[in-house]
């Protein structure tokens, strides 16, 4: 509120109330910079994490090659590289994994997540090539884990991390050419469009350093939380887990049931109180099932996106695996199986 | 185009009936055999092969498009 009653005014103006917006957004810089470990003149503050992947994912290509980026990517990836007219999607292995040596040599970019946002496996970004500009979408990881080794630009959200909607993070490494891929504006920052949401990205800045200060103690007691219920789910008959069992993130965990509906599961566990998402076609607005299922080859139905949150308990995880095979052996049955 | 000794017509089902109708019928072939479904939800072309890895059997591959065969082997 306080960021409301002093950040209301236009950063880029020399009066009173417009240099202390600016000093309070170089203030949220200089925290977000601090929590990624990178330095604040690498950091723009974006409308949103979708934009902040499109002006990356565009602003460091080089030349009119190939736009490659894994099959398991976000969409707003997909519809960087779509746009650009140049998509070339990389095949990913069982658990998600991209196949590292697939990149065409004349990419322009290349653009792969540092982890998945629907089955939490972690991508090999240190054994991509050499040579061509890397965008890393560390959407589902920033904040919980510290960035990876390799990127050239990479793109976060916070609105993932617990901060606020509407503000989007983009990291462009020091000596990276970075060209606007959009109609320029006369910001502060070149990298960044329109005034800035100053009292948002000062939220957002609050909260990744609250996430940062409590990740090692939550994601400890969450990748525990995980691995149960990947043994549990595991148990029941014809319960496939996907994503990779180790190299993940801590509190994202995928399976599907064979025989199940997705809609039916969803709602079922919902009217017992557990909130879950899925990729299955029938819960999805475009009735086509989850690209990332679909490119690593899993069954696509019935299926179960369990994300905890830092205040998951294990008893509500207990309860929950207490109800899960009575949920999907009755809706089996429903269907005869 | 390759012959089946059970032919399953799905289409017009949504996902995840036509694997639904596969796992209840695939059993009526003798182990050897090959079962074709005919689907054209989208999601079948990522579940039938998917359903023959979980349940061990051989998926032999979509042929002509919409036409998925499926090789008893247990």
């Amino acid at each position: 509120m306080a960021a409301y009653d002093r950040g209301y005014a236009d950063p880029r103006r020399l009066h009173g109330p417009g240099r202390d917006a600016r000093l309070l957004l170089d203030n949220a810089r200089a925290v977000v910079a601090e929590c990624l470990d990178v330095r604040a003149d690498e950091v723009t503050f974006t409308a949103s994490g979708t934009d902040a992947v499109h002006r990356g994912v565009l602003g460091i290509r080089r030349g009119s090659g190939p736009v490659a980026h894994s099959a398991v990517e976000h969409s707003a990836v997909v519809h960087a590289a779509t746009w650009a007219g140049a998509a070339t999607e990389l095949p990913v292995d069982r658990s998600g994994r991209v196949d590292a040596s697939a990149v065409p040599e004349d990419a322009s970019v290349l653009a792969v997540q540092s982890a998945n946002h629907e089955v939490g496996t972690l991508q090999p970004l240190a054994a991509l090539p050499d040579g061509v500009p890397l965008f890393v979408d560390a959407c589902a990881s920033m904040g919980r884990l510290p960035l990876p080794d390799r990127w050239d630009a990479l793109a976060g959200s916070a609105h993932k991390w617990g901060g606020p909607p509407g503000v989007g993070v983009l990291v462009v490494r020091k000596g990276t050419r970075w060209v606007s891929p959009f109609p320029g504006d006369d910001r502060v920052d070149e990298r960044a469009s329109g005034f800035e949401n100053v009292p948002a990205a000062l939220g957002a800045a609050a909260a990744l350093r609250a996430v940062v200060a409590e990740r090692d103690e939550v994601n400890a007691r969450q990748h525990a939380l995980v691995e149960e219920i990947r043994a549990a789910a595991a148990a029941i008959p014809d319960v496939e887990v996907v994503g990779d069992p180790v190299d993940r993130l801590p509190h994202l965990v995928t399976f599907s049931c064979l025989y199940v509906d997705g809609e039916s599961l969803v709602t079922e566990l919902d009217r017992l109180g557990y909130g879950v998402a899925s990729g299955s076609a029938c819960t999805a607005s475009t009735l086509t099932p989850s690209r990332v299922l679909e490119a690593m080859g899993v069954l696509t139905h019935g299926n179960v996106r369990v994300s905890l949150t830092r205040d998951t308990t294990p008893e509500d995880v207990a309860g929950f695996l207490a109800v899960l095979p009575d949920v999907v052996r009755e809706l089996r049955a429903r269907v005869g199986l | 185009m390759t012959g089946a000794d059970l032919e399953l017509d799905c289409r017009g089902m949504l996902c995840p009936l036509p694997v639904i109708e596969l796992g209840k019928r695939y059993a009526e072939v003798p182990v050897g055999a090959v079962v074709a479904v005919l689907a054209d939800d989208v999601a079948a072309r990522t579940d039938i092969p998917a359903w023959c890895r979980l349940r061990g059997q051989e998926y032999v591959g979509e042929q002509p498009p919409g036409r998925y065969l499926v090789r008893r082997t247990s």
